[in-house]
């Protein structure tokens, strides 16, 4: 289900790193799990604990200046990897809306939207100064509003960014897309009658 | 025109809104570390699956690969997620390959060892190496646990069009150059994010030549270029392979399905959005030195020097990955040496990558300081390997050889490496901490892992097996 978003205004954390894996977001032991909730325990675990699971602080989550944060400010390709939506529920499980960097991985840019996390890609360029202003002013705030689709950097530099409309809609609305979807169920029916008559090799019961 | 994908693509739209479409989803495969939660929406919803019998569910990423796991999973959280995919797929009426059916394996390996997957389907699964089905001209991709809901649910996902990529491949291959070499050598090429946004093709005689096996090690990586889709146009390969398979069409409908798939393939005046080509003749055995799939080079190079990058957040990332893997710029790669050696995953755990690896293990030995585990792919590959007798090469070298799993490639079932160890590894990532946490991991081929067991470091395999 989609967590309803509008708007942030928080400390940003700066990731200053690039091509960060969803192994690194949330190693695969975590991922032994029933349930989507409690997986920010494991966010990023062995960038934040040392061997002895001792907090490492020069890690931005472990800065105190930069707890409570909201906004993930990240580098190129973030979430590449493995498809593991437990990724998305950590980030949002340790507490964060918004994940801003100059691109993402596809399979988790989809996943973010599906729960309510919003990816927003601005120019690398506009990252970079926004990640070099957040680590030289530690606490600045970053302001996140859907509707007029824009950030405020910690600077009041304003960058206006792109998000699909209905995955937008779907964001404020915290829609359920699979009800939406189920509402062509008469469309899925016809479909797959003609499929059947077309390509009936596709369709042996893989139970039987 | 239309390219392969397109045709797919045109073939399965339900319904559209705006750019997007409603692609009908014919085949899901589930294991059991995405799909609880799907599930568990379900219920919570009131929802029911609405096609069961175009499901198949597998676990393992969880399960141990020694025979005591038919007794007891000692991890609670395997356990229970194993449990749970049991009750889930039983209550819902989805077949399932549990821990003892001779059918069990990776669930990238049984899905094309059943028949389940055609040319010109949609297949998906939580899981990203699902692009290596594409191997057979489908549309074949990763999605996470809500897309699986969905699925499940409606048997449909909302979809935009991909950019189009097509990489050609051309060139004999040398011996004991393998897939995997090229594919590791398309990804250095064109970057871990080269192919984010695109469906790739992948064409060219190199591409032709090669067997099902060796087209899915290709398909499989393209997720570690960013491409959630790889794909390869069906031909007589494709159809040889496919014959006879459980799920294949049956007689009756053969010679249709096979007119249908001989139009599949993208059009001669196809549209491209990049092209990228290859000369694979001179291609050389290939190892990752970094914590990225894309730091790969020949395996005559040497460590790269972070310093010589112009760009700076590249070279913060190199320095970073130096520093993890505990190498030093201008080491020769063939002097690093390994503790483990890892042979198996949905990468290269099928027949011939047995075959290959055991071609160099045969009358060898695992070198002293060497751990070195052949994990075959599914419960089929291991009996065809037993019966060409792989298993007692392997044994007589010293390799262990385990039952079909996930094992040593993610680090979930007891199959780890420990901090600091240095893995020889057939699988398809190298992140930190992938394997374990703190172990350091080396992609190479099935052939070159062998090398490695055997000499206890890196090496060239060609002149290994001279």
């Amino acid at each position: 289900m989609i967590e309803k978003f509008v708007s942030l205004n928080t400390v940003g954390v700066p990731l200053d790193r690039g091509n960060v894996d969803t192994d690194a977001i949330i190693p695969a032991r975590y991922l032994k799990t029933l349930k989507r909730t409690g997986l920010g325990v494991g966010l990023f675990f062995a960038w934040r604990y040392d061997a002895g699971g001792a907090e490492l602080p020069d890690f931005p989550l472990n800065r105190p200046s930069f707890r409570g944060g909201e906004v993930l400010v990240t580098g190129e390709n973030f979430g590449c990897g493995s498809s593991r939506e437990h990724a998305v529920w950590a980030l949002m499980d340790f507490g964060f809306r918004a994940v801003i960097a100059p691109s993402f991985s596809d399979i988790f840019h989809s996943n973010c939207l599906k729960n309510g996390l919003l990816p927003v890609t601005l120019p690398a360029a506009d990252v970079r100064s926004m990640i070099d202003a957040l680590l030289a002013a530690p606490g600045g705030k970053v302001a996140v509003d859907l509707p007029a689709q824009t950030v405020r950097g910690p600077g009041g530099d304003i960058h206006p960014f792109r998000v699909d409309p209905f995955a937008k809609q779907c964001l404020l609305e915290g829609l359920d897309e699979i009800a939406m979807t189920l509402t062509a169920a008469a469309e899925i029916d016809r479909y797959e009658r003609e499929r059947k008559k077309a390509t009936p090799w596709l369709f042996p019961d893989l139970a039987g | 025109m239309p390219t392969l994908f397109e045709k797919i693509r045109d073939r399965h739209v339900v319904t559209r809104r705006g750019d997007d479409v409603l692609l009908y989803i014919d085949r899901q495969l589930i294991h059991e570390v995405t799909s609880p939660q799907a599930f568990e929406g379900l219920r919570l919803a009131g929802r029911t699956v609405r096609r069961p019998g175009a499901m198949l569910a597998v676990p393992d990423h969880n399960v141990p690969t020694t025979p005591d796991r038919s007794v007891r999973i000692e991890d609670q959280g395997s356990r229970e997620q194993i449990q749970a995919l049991r009750e889930n797929t039983l209550g819902a009426g989805i077949a399932l390959f549990d821990i003892t059916d001779p059918r069990q394996g990776i669930v990238h390996i049984i899905g094309p060892e059943s028949g389940l997957v055609l040319p010109g389907i949609t297949v998906v699964c939580g899981d990203s190496h699902t692009g290596t089905l594409g191997a057979f001209g489908t549309i074949a991709f990763g999605v996470g646990t809500s897309e699986v809901e969905h699925v499940l649910a409606t048997q449909t996902l909302w979809q935009r069009m991909p950019r189009r990529m097509r990489v050609t491949v051309n060139g004999a291959l040398r011996p004991l150059v393998t897939p995997k070499d090229v594919i590791l050598a398309v990804i250095a090429k064109i970057g871990a994010s080269g192919g984010t946004g695109y469906a790739i093709e992948f064409s060219g005689e190199t591409i032709r030549k090669m067997s099902m096996e060796g087209r899915m090690t290709v398909c499989n990586m393209t997720i570690e270029a960013g491409a959630r889709f790889g794909l390869i146009a069906p031909d007589e390969t494709t159809f040889a392979y496919l014959k006879g398979r459980p799920l294949a069409p049956p007689p009756s409908l053969w010679d249709a399905a096979v007119s249908d798939w001989k139009t599949l393939p993208s059009d001669p005046d196809a549209t491209w959005d990049r092209e990228v080509a290859l000369d694979a003749s001179n291609l050389e055995p290939h190892v990752t030195w970094g914590t990225s799939p894309q730091d790969a080079l020949p395996v005559g190079g040497v460590v790269p020097d972070p310093e010589a990058q112009p760009d700076p957040s590249e070279r913060a990332r190199m320095r970073r990955a130096l520093e993890y893997m505990a190498l030093v710029p201008g080491t020769r790669l063939t002097a690093i040496p390994v503790d483990k050696v890892f042979i198996g995953s949905c990468t290269n755990s099928r027949i011939e990558d047995l075959r290959a690896a055991a071609a160099v293990a045969k009358g060898r030995k695992v070198h002293a300081s060497v751990t070195a585990l052949v994990v075959p792919g599914s419960g089929l590959v291991k009996r065809q390997a037993e019966e060409e007798g792989l298993d007692r090469v392997f044994v007589e070298a010293g390799f262990q050889w385990r039952l079909p799993g996930c094992s040593m490639c993610l680090g979930m079932n007891p199959d780890k490496l420990k901090p600091g160890e240095r893995c020889a590894s057939t699988s398809n990532r190298n992140f930190e901490g992938r394997q374990g946490p703190g172990g350091r991991t080396h992609l190479m081929s099935p052939p070159m892992a062998a090398a490695a067991a055997v000499t206890g470091r890196i090496a060239d395999v060609r002149e290994v097996a001279r």
